[in-house]
């Protein structure tokens, strides 16, 4: 402890430029996780933190025998897969073809068209979603109307949201992937192509057994990274697509938006607490694994 | 050098899958801004379309006969954008100045202490709980400025930017007797900018970008920020004030499908515009960054 006192000595002023953020960090962190208590309570407002009634697991047991939770781990299981292997793999094509690519207007163009849904909000999202979806006004069923085809009533089925809301994720992640992508080719040297195109390999051999396997390294780390947050899912998106509709929960609903749905509109705390404790429990669990696998592919890469 | 047939064919299916890609990217955005520029009657009528059957700029014009509450959100968003970035910026640098100290003997420790924050988390409701209930901040701009300063990502980020100043800059302005924060102000923070531009794009996105906060929070109509504005006027929650209606005739209807469309537009404009700029200190950074984590 004294060791302490005469670092703190030492170093005053580097302790005092740090405060601001440790307070931060104790305040929008730590202090909430005392409040998962609520998750082992009936919670009541009048109640707060300790006034109201101890349940136990009972919270946890409704969601599991109900099937609530395994319903809302599938689905944020299953679109997170989808997110990150389809995002994954779209990226790197588009990074290898853009780095392949002669035209230099072209490319910035495109790369930059590409890139630009990463600035917007996830509300503009959801005006897109509007425009297109809506059952009078959308432009699909303009489309389907103008061809004298029926139009589709989208709120009323559940399983076009799958591909929609997996659509704009990928759409809204591309350009910045491929930005990463295209930073990991520009690192291959030259001369390996320059070598391969002497022995007479095209351009299509040349990608398969030079780009691709230096990209993999790459590629694997990205993904194991992203499958230790497997279980966060991604509020803004979700809700704002889909928002607070009843009908299409079978297929659309995931454990952040139950969470919201609970502390939000059916005001059910230690319901809602519970399953975002669960979250960040297994979150936990998976994030250790997938860094210790990282740890024996390549040490460098893992995240501690 | 002649281009060999298989590198013709490869660049063609690349220009044809870019060209895809970049159409689909591209789309959503020309749909609303055909949307926004098209008669009212026509969308209630057939519904949006691709190009605009009969050209209107009535949703505008509505929007700005009586702009008061665009104008509000817009100061509410600009006034956060611009104080959360730069209060952001300073205090992330300055985290990330002292933890990339070598000789700061807790900044291991420390740095995990904040870093753990982003493997376990209390969860939305105690967060939400700890702000509305202890800190009273419902309805406060509070709310939507404090929470968002700082993450641990960024501090990260900003520590691997500081480590790349050489440590001898350090040293020797501490032999010539300059004091920390002095060091830190005058010598790291101007060899810091491509960190600090980075950082702070990712900082102003965030507050220009922010909905989620305001929907938790703010509750007075005054208050909201853009993006809330659209996400209500979208939900047909809140309605645009607009004194169109009351000029004309009983008959008239107000622009309320273009009207969406066009505040959809006049939120986004301001970063559509400076896009083409802050893309390539972006771009920049990001490939810096992403070299480790």
């Amino acid at each position: 402890m004294s060791g302490f006192f005469k670092e703190l000595g030492k170093n005053k002023v580097l302790f005092f430029m740090i405060l601001p953020t440790l307070l931060f960090f104790v305040t929008f962190s730590y202090i909430p996780m005392v409040g998962v208590y609520y998750a082992f309570t009936n919670y009541s407002f009048d109640g707060g933190l300790f006034g109201s009634p101890f349940v136990g697991m009972q919270n946890f047991k409704f969601l599991f025998e109900s099937g609530v939770l395994l319903q809302l781990t599938k689905n944020t299981v299953l679109y997170n897969l989808a997110f990150i292997f389809l995002g994954n793999i779209l990226q790197l094509v588009c990074a290898v073809f853009l780095s392949e690519m002669v035209g230099k207007w072209f490319r910035k163009t495109t790369q930059s068209v590409m890139f630009l849904p990463f600035f917007i909000s996830f509300v503009l999202v959801g005006a897109f979603v509007y425009n297109l979806f809506n059952f009078e006004t959308g432009a699909v069923n303009a489309l389907l109307r103008q061809l004298g085809l029926q139009p589709y009533d989208f709120y009323m089925n559940t399983t076009p949201w799958i591909y929609i809301i997996i659509f704009f994720n990928i759409w809204k992640g591309l350009g910045y992937g491929t930005v990463i992508y295209l930073a990991a080719i520009m690192g291959i040297s030259d001369e390996y192509h320059e070598a391969a195109k002497i022995d007479g390999a095209n351009i299509f051999k040349r990608i398969r057994y030079i780009t691709i396997p230096m990209l993999k390294p790459t590629f694997i780390l990205l993904i194991l990274l992203a499958l230790g947050g497997i279980l966060k899912g991604q509020f803004d998106l979700f809700w704002q697509v889909v928002g607070n509709n009843g009908m299409l929960y079978e297929t659309t609903d995931i454990i952040d938006t139950y969470v919201y749905r609970s502390l939000a509109i059916n005001f059910d705390i230690g319901m809602g607490t519970a399953a975002g404790l669960y979250q960040s429990f297994f979150g936990f669990a998976l994030v250790i694994t997938v860094n210790w696998i990282v740890r024996k592919v390549q040490k460098d890469y893992a995240l501690f | 050098m002649r281009a060999e047939r298989s590198t013709i064919v490869f660049n063609i299916i690349g220009y044809i899958v870019i060209t895809i890609f970049t159409v689909l990217c591209a789309l959503p955005f020309w749909l609303i801004i055909s949307g926004s520029l098209s008669a009212e009657n026509d969308i209630i009528r057939d519904g949006f379309k691709l190009i605009p059957q009969n050209f209107s700029i009535d949703a505008y014009k509505s929007v700005f006969q009586n702009p008061e509450q665009i104008f509000t959100a817009y100061r509410v968003t600009i006034l956060l954008t611009l104080g959360g970035t730069a209060l952001g910026l300073f205090l992330t640098s300055m985290a990330g100045y002292v933890l990339s100290r070598k000789d700061f003997k807790y900044r291991d420790s420390l740095a995990f202490f904040i870093y753990f924050t982003t493997l376990f988390s209390g969860g939305l409701i105690p967060w939400y709980i700890l702000i509305v209930n202890y800190l009273d901040w419902k309805d406060n701009f509070l709310a939507l400025l404090i929470p968002g300063l700082m993450s641990a990502w960024n501090i990260i980020l900003m520590k691997n930017f500081m480590k790349s100043i050489p440590e001898s800059i350090t040293e020797s302005a501490k032999i010539d007797g300059a004091g920390e924060f002095t060091i830190y102000l005058k010598l790291i923070l101007p060899l810091a900018t491509p960190g600090l531009a980075t950082i702070g794009l990712f900082l102003g996105l965030s507050y220009w970008n922010d909905w989620f906060a305001a929907n938790m929070f703010i509750t007075t109509e005054s208050k909201y920020p853009l993006q809330f504005l659209l996400y209500k006027i979208l939900a047909s929650a809140a309605v645009l004030k607009t004194d169109i209606a009351g000029n004309l005739g009983p008959d008239f209807k107000p622009p309320a499908e273009t009207l969406k469309m066009a505040v959809a537009i006049i939120v986004t404009g301001p970063i559509v515009f400076l896009y083409p700029f802050v893309q390539r200190y972006f771009v920049k950074g990001l490939t810096i960054g992403a070299v480790k984590g």
